[in-house]
């Protein structure tokens, strides 16, 4: 295809007097694994759902697919797979008639869907559970399941609302793997998630969401170059200490010193040699940890709090 | 009576509205015991009320034909098992996919559209209902109750019945809330259950509560099945008929509306 997949200008959404989305811009070129990264309430929910063309948007510009949703949204749809943030699978069915019923609703023939089913049962490793009800499926289970139903229409772009909140490690792996193979595949990804980890792994591209609007936009590690320094050092206060005195007493040591509530972060572009003077200063820390700066960092120093928040 | 055709999904097999439909026989497909409530439950009332009541009351005069009691009270409750059968699936039963399941949320991802699941949902219910009546019309036609070849219309007669039901329920329960708002439909149905000319003529309401119930739903179903099943053909049987059309279309409308509202805000 020509031209982006995704393109918006100025986009907004309003319920009432609340602007959930802001006047964003962004573009998503095809075979893209592009993130809307954000804590709860940033708006990029609301964005997902302008896109996958089941909330009007109220002002701005948006063309998916180089269609615009107002007019287009039946053929806009038939072209996208998506991946709510809840699972919405049919519960009064199993994990086969959740494929066909939804292959159905993209009017393909059953024929074409058994194949396809079949093939992607495979692929989110359920083939076993195929004849079970949805209820008695894992969290992890019932995602997978929901993301080969998002597959079953072939779509070219796959838009996914924090796939794997709520998952256990072992489950947010499997994912993260089947997910990767997709893009490797060709299909262009989107997804929101508030895991810095997942965005990282995940994401060849991506905007920082807060407040309804976009802070920063580029590739993860960009986002880590432009913003912050290449180390932070961790140092874990005492029970007793005041966060607000350490503060103080801890800026010397880096470029930037940020308080967390039982922390404090010291960027500096060499993590050992700042833990060393930290602690030959005879500065009283609970722990002091060295790490790699990340986007959790990025969104930290942008916003001034922590994606938990 | 054309209109509502062009919007019932019958003459076009690929429309997408009947996706409900194949959804709903599937999530049926292993329930489907719960369908025999529907054909036994008019069955008892036929056997009760008809048969033994009508041992007590003796026959009855309709526009000239004197019929027994059971005759005079089948198509009443013909017209009952049309309204219960398309409520059952277009209040509650939505209701919890709606609200409870999600389901919608899925299906709306798809090009389907809230226009079309609330088609497809109403579809879904007449077709049942269809089912449900066709069966009690076999049981009043063994009974010796159909006197008039016009009853070959009852049966289209219990789906536009069922079509009024259905699109008023649909669009109720898009404005319910919890299900302590369902004890609102029992509020209206039992009151259309017993007074909607169902059980006695409607000679015997006085004059002022006659103009009423000449407007309620269900007595426009009752009017239009006893009509037809004893021969008693008259030209208002097309208002009756256009009422309960218009009511379906209403209620299509307003539920497809509120379904897009409510699920893509």
């Amino acid at each position: 295809m020509n031209g982006p997949m995704i393109e918006a200008r100025a986009l907004t959404k309003r319920f009432g007097p609340f602007v959930a989305v802001d006047g964003i811009d962004f573009r998503i070129e095809p075979g893209e694994a592009f993130g809307f990264l954000g804590p709860n309430g940033a708006g990029k929910t609301s964005t997902m759902r302008m896109i996958g063309c089941v909330s009007p948007r109220s002002g701005g510009v948006l063309r998916v697919l180089g269609l615009d949703p107002t007019d287009d949204g039946p053929e806009i749809r038939a072209r996208v797979g998506v991946v709510p943030q809840e699972d919405n699978l049919d519960t009064e069915l199993t994990v086969w008639d959740n494929l066909m019923i939804y292959g159905r609703y993209f009017d393909l023939p059953r024929r074409e869907i058994r194949e396809r089913a079949t093939e992607l049962l495979e692929f989110v490793q359920l083939s076993d559970r195929r004849s079970s009800r949805v209820d008695p499926l894992s969290g992890g289970m019932k995602r997978r399941l929901t993301i080969a139903r998002s597959l079953i229409n072939r779509p070219e772009l796959l838009l996914l609302d924090e796939p794997t909140t709520g998952l256990d490690p072992q489950a947010r792996h499997l994912l993260w793997d089947r997910l990767y193979r997709l893009k490797r595949s060709g299909v262009t990804l989107v997804l929101t998630t508030h895991y810095m980890d997942e965005a990282e792994q995940l994401c060849d591209r991506l905007v920082i969401m807060d407040n309804a609007q976009i802070v920063a936009e580029g590739s993860p590690r960009q986002l880590i170059v432009d913003n912050v320094t290449r180390e932070v050092v961790e140092v874990r206060l005492a029970i007793d200490a005041d966060p607000a005195a350490e503060v103080a007493k801890l800026k010397r040591f880096g470029d930037r010193v940020e308080a967390l509530a039982d922390r404090v972060l010291v960027y500096t572009d060499d993590g050992d040699a700042t833990a060393g003077e930290v602690a030959s200063d005879g500065f009283d820390a609970a722990s002091v940890l060295v790490r790699r700066a990340s986007l959790e960092d990025v969104f930290l120093i942008l916003t001034g709090r922590t994606l938990e928040d | 009576m054309t209109s509502t055709l062009r919007i019932l999904p019958f003459l076009r097999p690929r429309h997408r509205p009947w996706r409900l439909v194949e959804r709903n026989i599937l999530a049926y497909r292993r329930i489907w015991y719960i369908f025999l409530s529907g054909f036994v439950e008019p069955l008892f009332f036929l056997l009760s009320i008809g048969i033994g009541v009508g041992k007590l009351v003796g026959d009855l005069d309709v526009g000239g034909h004197l019929v027994p009691y059971r005759t005079f009270v089948a198509p009443g409750l013909l017209a009952i098992a049309a309204m219960n059968g398309s409520l059952l699936d277009t209040t509650f039963n939505f209701f919890v996919k709606m609200k409870y399941a999600h389901t919608y949320d899925g299906v709306l991802a798809t090009p389907l559209s809230p226009r079309d699941v609330a088609t497809g949902e109403i579809t879904w219910a007449l077709l049942r209902g269809a089912a449900y009546s066709a069966a009690f019309l076999f049981t009043m036609l063994a009974f010796g109750d159909l006197r008039s070849g016009w009853s070959l219309l009852a049966l289209p007669g219990a789906v536009l019945i069922g079509f009024g039901f259905a699109g008023i329920g649909l669009a109720a329960t898009t404005f319910m809330r919890s299900f302590v708002d369902f004890d609102y439909v029992n509020m209206a149905m039992i009151p259309l259950f017993l007074f909607s000319a169902t059980f006695f003529p409607l000679v015997r309401y006085p004059a002022g509560l006659q103009a009423v119930v000449r407007f309620t739903p269900l007595y426009q179903g009752v009017v239009l099945e006893r009509s037809l099943v004893i021969g008693d053909l008259h030209p208002t049987l097309l208002l009756h008929a256009a009422y309960l059309a218009a009511m379906g279309l209403i209620g299509l409308r307003v539920a497809a509306r509120r379904i897009g509202l409510l699920l893509q805000p």
